[in-house]
């Protein structure tokens, strides 16, 4: 499809609330509770909790209040020209939840939840974390409010990202290294499920992403979709009309569906989703869920999965370790199954060629999972052509993942990388980006990381 | 028309209550682990719970973890559990599966209700599944003739209780401490209170699980329960190498438990 059609000028300001979940948080076949007993009746209080809060105006002025002064809501819109001479000329705008304190969308989600804490009367909160991320953005809040704080982490990831558990330490948050199963994002899930079942009196688990049981996907969409909400009105105050395609990452598909939902009604608008593909979806080592992946139950909701012929899950594989999850959001797998998104894989290569472009041509580190989402608006901007307008979620940005690019692009024995070539070579001169070969080369120190 | 009730009434009718062994399938090897539910059988369990492996079993702690990791990895599916229910009929127990759900949707609800009562099952019990998502297998079950086991839990309200005892065919698990399987120091008095709120809204029998490991203590909760169900302490004495013959000693020791009933009846 190469659209260049205008859109025009949206009459509705407004953005309108989605007609899912059902009120036992189904998204059509998917998501609702697949739990032990003994936490329905700390789901069912969460749930009553959450949509009292959501309605009561001194919760609605304290939550806006920290996402202004705190976060530093709203977060701006950049356009990226340099960037986007390498998506076909398609115009490419930032949403910068990179700027936000923590580095990331998370702390959107974690501050409301850490209010719901409060006002259920629980001092203890548990998370689970990946690129940890979600880890520090609870550590913050925990330490903002003033409640104690465990984060569980896979033990191969507290490797892959050992700055991110300093900082949860120095916050005052306990770290504990998970070190069941595959040592990742799924067995730390696990490992906060079996905390909060047993300390659930207690105790609030701080959800990071729209999956696991109802009320999570709703809750921690409601949280996000501030993200949309502002971007939708910036890109309409801006261009005076809506954007061609809105692209995030999936991991759980948090930032995604932060930034998909207000544009949910908004037919003309395709939503794209770019999961992690790590070595390829056809290698088999891939978080690619979606694509990859079928129907069946995890953590608490039904969903696409990664898993074998006896519904065992199957670890995933991505250099990044935000997307390095073998589920995904109940409500991502109703809007791919009713063909409002697609989804869309994202190799290893791919997204560190993107990551490499943004750093080189935009001043921009972007962190490695929402490198994913540019390396999605890379291709989907040459298939659109030079007129579309393209609005991708920068959910975070790469400090924490310094360590891991120079490890993949062997910047360690080297003092800068060869200046190359970019992609559209006949167009404009791409002073140092990186080549797509430059990016393969470096693969083999990345996966020997 | 279920046959657990009737056994666990024929334990009742005898003065007693009756032991339930867990065991997952496939640990150490799919034929050492029915070695084990025989033995376990042997040593006077009434019911076997045949644990199906799966890959992230939230509900249960380190020691069924450790030992269902190994028949996760080994592979081992829906076709070993089913010869592993046809080995406890054979042993003269009452097998009834024991799995989170995604396994069982995976290899089809219908068709696992079909296979496992053709097999000589009584039914399963879904530690990961409560009613209200239920549909499909109430149906399952209905039509297949099979028992079905849901769970309630101290932080039920009255209400849960009601809707789901009144779900369940067989017996009513009641997962006496909040938290994961494992065994523990003291049965505590939570359970003896759930099984009490429990009655009050059926008249089906009632289990007890979570943390009973030795004679004493299931002599203890056989005073409440019509079942005392051990998972953890039987799983410990394959890991640390006790094989068939702890298991068998253990059953013994849990079955003179579920007969000595040190406190009154109900
Ligand atoms: C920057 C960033 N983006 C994306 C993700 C993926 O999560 P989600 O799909 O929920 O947005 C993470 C997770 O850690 C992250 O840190």
């Amino acid at each position: 499809m190469t659209t260049s059609a205008v859109h025009p000028p949206e009459q509705r300001l407004e953005s309108a609330q989605p007609a899912w979940p059902d009120a036992t948080g189904h998204f059509g076949v998917f998501g609702g509770r697949f739990v032990p007993e003994a936490l329905v009746a700390a789901l069912d209080d969460l749930t009553a909790a959450f949509e009292a809060m959501r309605v009561d105006p001194a919760f609605v002025e304290e939550f806006a209040a920290l996402q202004r002064d705190y976060t530093g809501r709203p977060s701006p819109l950049t356009e990226v020209p340099r960037f986007a001479e390498h998506c076909g000329g398609a115009r490419v705008l930032l949403k910068r939840e990179d700027l936000n304190h923590t580095g990331s969308h998370k702390i959107n989600n974690v501050l409301g939840q850490a209010l719901l804490t409060k006002r259920i009367g629980k001092q203890r909160v548990i998370a689970e974390t990946g690129a940890g991320q979600h880890g520090v953005a609870t550590a913050t809040a925990a330490a903002l409010m003033g409640l104690s704080c465990t984060v569980y982490m896979g033990e191969e990831d507290t490797r892959r990202q050992a700055l991110n558990v300093a900082r949860m330490r120095l916050l005052g948050a306990e770290v504990v290294p998970v070190t069941t199963g595959s040592r990742t994002l799924k067995d730390a899930i696990n490992e906060a499920f079996r905390d909060w079942v047993t300390n659930v009196e207690t105790t609030n688990y701080v959800f990071g992403t729209v999956a696991g049981p109802h009320p999570f996907p709703l809750m921690v969409r409601e949280f996000q979709r501030v993200i949309g909400d502002e971007a939708r009105a910036q890109v309409l105050e801006r261009e005076g009309r809506l954007p061609d395609a809105v692209l995030a990452c999936v991991g759980g598909g948090s930032n995604a569906i932060g930034i998909f939902t207000a544009f949910v009604p908004d037919e003309g608008v395709r939503l794209v989703g770019l999961e992690a593909a790590g070595d390829g979806v056809e290698t088999g080592r891939h978080a690619a869920t979606i694509t990859g992946g079928s129907p069946g139950v995890l953590h608490g909701a039904r969903s696409y999965l990664l898993q074998d012929d006896n519904g065992q899950t199957v670890e995933s594989h991505s250099i990044s370790a935000g997307l390095d999850y073998p589920g995904v959001g109940p409500e991502h797998s109703h809007l791919h199954d009713t063909g409002r998104a697609e989804y869309r894989p994202v190799t290893d290569a791919e997204a560190m060629e993107a990551f490499a472009l943004l750093s080189r041509t935009e001043g921009i580190i972007p962190a490695i999972e929402s490198a994913h989402a540019l390396a999605g608006a890379m291709r989907l901007g040459r298939e659109l052509g030079p007129d579309a307008v393209l609005l991708v979620n920068l959910s975070g940005r790469g400090d924490k993942d310094v360590e891991t690019a120079s490890r993949w692009f062997g910047l360690g024995d080297r003092s800068e990388v060869d200046p190359g070539p970019g992609m559209d070579t006949d167009q404009h001169a791409t002073e140092g980006a990186v080549t797509s070969g430059e990016a393969v080369r470096g693969r083999d120190a990345g996966s020997q990381a | 028309m279920s046959a657990l009730e009737d056994r666990i009434g024929a334990a009742r009718a005898e003065g007693r209550a009756a032991l339930v062994a867990y065991l997952p399938v496939g640990h150490p090897t799919v034929e050492d682990s029915i070695a084990a539910m025989t033995a376990a059988v042997e040593g006077g369990a009434d019911v076997v719970e045949i644990g199906v492996p799966y890959s992230d079993p939230g509900m249960d702690g380190p020691v069924i973890q450790q030992a269902v990791d190994v028949a996760v990895r080994a592979g081992v599916g829906m076709r070993d559990v089913l010869r592993a229910v046809e080995a406890v009929a054979a042993a003269g127990a009452v097998p009834v599966v024991m799995s989170y759900w995604n396994p069982i949707e995976r290899y089809g609800v219908e068709r696992f209700a079909t296979d496992l009562a053709a097999a000589g099952g009584a039914g399963a019990i879904t530690p990961d599944l409560i009613p209200d998502e239920a549909g499909p297998w109430l149906a399952a079950s209905d039509a297949a003739g099979l028992d079905r086991v849901f769970l309630v839990a101290p932080s039920s309200t009255d209400a849960r209780l009601a809707a789901t005892t009144a779900a369940c065919r067989g017996f009513v698990y009641a997962a006496s401490t909040m938290g994961v399987t494992g065994t523990r120091a003291t049965v505590g008095d939570a359970a003896e209170r759930l099984v009490a709120r429990t009655r009050a809204v059926t008249d089906k029998p009632v289990c007890v699980g979570l943390g009973v490991s030795d004679g004493d203590q299931a002599a203890e909760v056989a005073g409440f329960a019509d079942g005392v169900i051990v998972g953890s302490a039987y799983v410990r004495e394959l890991l640390e190498g006790r094989g068939p013959e702890g298991v068998r000693a253990l059953s013994a020791q849990l079955a003179e438990g579920v007969r000595r009933r040190s406190t009154v009846a109900p």
